[in-house]
């Protein structure tokens, strides 16, 4: 058999037959359809693998298949009904992008927050980070083999998810806040709350790490893999835990500090290849870190309101409503969604779970955005999975996939 | 630190007639450009010793149906790291010939990015390695973020605007 047969052959992913006797099979790529619907993709995308035997030898990737057209569905609504979709987004951290998006708002309206306010949002916004990466980290220890720690996060989770609870009533989505301020105050019970959970948690992640961060079989599974340059991942527009993980201490809390940020004292920590291990290593410190923004935030919470003085943005109390003449009309116009804003265009941009949440937003005048458009940074570095799991084995390409903490719903919005 | 005034005036001498409309829309600098500078102006400040932005935030579009020759913009965000400095530059089309060229030679992020767009406006990145639709499937004719694709089924009479004094 000739070389160019031989090629063909392979090419066309036949058998080649020889001479010399059975048939053989040179090269021949299997392709994998690993999605939209496995349990090790967390959401619903998909991703073609070809295989040579058990190494990758390139990727593809399908998404789309959770697309709400978020976009354009903004165009038609008031702007306080669009904190919903964004709760839609990365839907393990909505706190962070409802708080985002108000302040967005806020930028364009001119609102200035009181301070009380923006130190209960970093708390929220925290509490929300140490939830989004407990998740990722508790489940690349789960797609590495490792249940045990992913339920004893789990059990933290839900204690964060009792505080959103106490804050706005809501577990998941938590269309939490409202644009001028917050929907209400820090109760006596979410002080309780989180102050009970600033003592145990750490007790309960010291027993996590010890579980996993040096432990030979986990170490063997993710240290080295899925590597990416500081460089590449630049290129590839990396925000948040990944990019730190590959050594660019860019974190949007530091760099454009927003809702009162300056005032805290905080660490960002990075890492050096990039690989697996670093993203779950800068994970895990980001959640010390956010415990201390936490605590700094609750040992100096100011005095005073929660919310703007903005009537005709911040809807009033209902009391007030029902005693009060323009406490009803005010009432009225915002939940008929007849305040219109003034014309511009803004782009803020927080840190989210996952990296740099920006929301570009044109006014044109109107009751609705002319235009809003998120950069949601799971949709940027997803990008980069291919080249990451290049060369690497199938199970390598699960765990990969795990610590980008790539969220189907941020992905597709 | 960088201020907007002096890389808006560095770019005016550079580009001279080809950028214009210099704004700083809350603190951000914002200028247009053509569709034949786009990428120039993209290298030069990604290559500046000095500036840096060399991080490509954002590219999406907006749709004006009611402005005549400028009827898509297509907007671009960067970011330098080094000086913490965001610039948005923006580029014009009309709906007859919406042709811009790819920044994916400039930053492998772009091709989502422009991807994205394609699939939501229309707009056709030449040189584009895989210009493809993204979000939505293959079989849609239609590019659904433009404006004269409702967003409610126009049949519907419970949800017209003049009801509601609007």
């Amino acid at each position: 058999m000739t070389t160019e047969e031989l090629d063909l052959a392979n090419k066309a992913g036949v058998p080649a037959r020889t001479d010399e006797g059975p048939v053989q099979y040179v090269n021949e790529l299997t392709t994998l359809n690993l999605g939209p619907t496995h349990p090790a993709t967390h959401g619903i995308f998909q991703n073609i693998l070809q295989m040579d035997g058990e190494k990758i030898v390139s990727g593809e990737q399908t998404i789309g298949y959770i697309h709400r057209a978020f976009e354009k569905i903004a165009e038609r609504r008031p702007f306080y009904q669009i904190t919903t979709l964004t709760d839609r987004m990365n839907y393990c951290s909505s706190p962070i992008n409802n708080m985002g998006w108000h302040m967005t708002v806020e930028k364009l309206l001119g609102i200035e927050v009181p301070k009380r306010a923006q130190y209960i949002r970093v708390i929220m916004m925290e509490l929300a980070r140490i939830a989004d990466h407990l998740v990722c980290n508790g489940i690349l220890g789960v797609d590495t083999g490792a249940l045990t720690g992913f339920v004893y996060l789990f059990e933290e989770r839900e204690k964060i998810y009792e505080i959103y609870e106490e804050m706005c009533g809501a577990r998941l989505t938590t269309n939490m806040g409202r644009i001028g301020g917050m929907e209400r105050d820090l109760s006596a019970e979410a002080i309780r709350k989180i102050r009970k959970f600033l003592a145990e948690f750490p007790k309960v992640l010291r027993e996590f790490e010890s579980l996993l961060n040096r432990n030979r079989i986990f170490m063997d599974r993710i240290v080295g893999v899925g590597g990416i340059s500081a460089e590449r991942a630049l290129s590839y527009g990396f925000t948040g835990p990944n990019l730190r993980a590959a050594g660019v201490d860019y974190d949007v809390r530091v760099m454009n500090p927003y809702s009162s940020y300056e005032d805290f004292e905080f660490d960002i920590p990075v890492g050096q290849s990039g690989d697996t291990f670093d993203r779950y290593m800068v994970r895990n410190e980001e959640i010390w870190q956010s415990l201390r923004i936490i605590e700094q935030a609750m040992n100096n919470l100011p005095e005073g309101s929660y919310f703007a003085d903005a009537p005709q943005y911040y809807l009033p109390p209902k009391q007030e409503v029902y005693k009060n003449m323009e406490a009803l009309i005010y009432h009225f116009k915002i939940v008929m969604g007849e305040i219109d804003a003034p014309v511009g265009e803004v782009y803020h941009a927080v840190e989210g779970g996952n990296g740099e949440l920006g929301f570009y937003l044109v006014s044109d005048g109107g009751r609705a955005p002319y235009r809003l458009h998120f950069r949601r940074p799971c949709f940027i570095y997803y990008q980069a999975y291919p080249e990451m799991c290049k060369g690497a084995t199938l199970s390598d390409a699960i765990v990969i996939m795990s610590s980008m903490n790539v969220i189907a719903g941020e992905l597709d919005a | 630190m960088l201020t907007n005034e002096e890389v808006a005036q560095d770019i005016i001498r550079k580009y001279e007639n080809a950028v214009g409309e210099f704004d700083d829309p809350f603190g951000l600098l914002t200028f247009t450009t053509s569709r034949e500078t786009i990428i120039p102006v993209l290298e030069y400040l990604k290559d500046h010793p000095v500036y840096q932005i060399s991080f490509l935030t954002d590219i999406t579009a907006i749709h004006y149906p009611d402005s005549p020759d400028r009827e898509y913009c297509v907007v671009y965000h960067a970011h330098s790291l080094v000086q913490n400095f965001r610039v948005r530059i923006k580029v014009y089309l009309t709906a007859a010939d919406l042709h811009i060229p790819t920044a994916t030679p400039l930053y492998a992020s772009a091709n989502w990015m422009e991807r994205e767009t394609f699939d939501l406006f229309g707009v056709i990145f030449d040189g584009h390695p895989d210009l493809r639709r993204i979000l939505n499937m293959e079989e849609m004719d239609y590019h659904p973020m433009r404006k004269e694709y409702p967003l409610e089924d126009s049949t519907r009479q419970d949800k017209i605007d003049a009801l509601f004094g609007r």
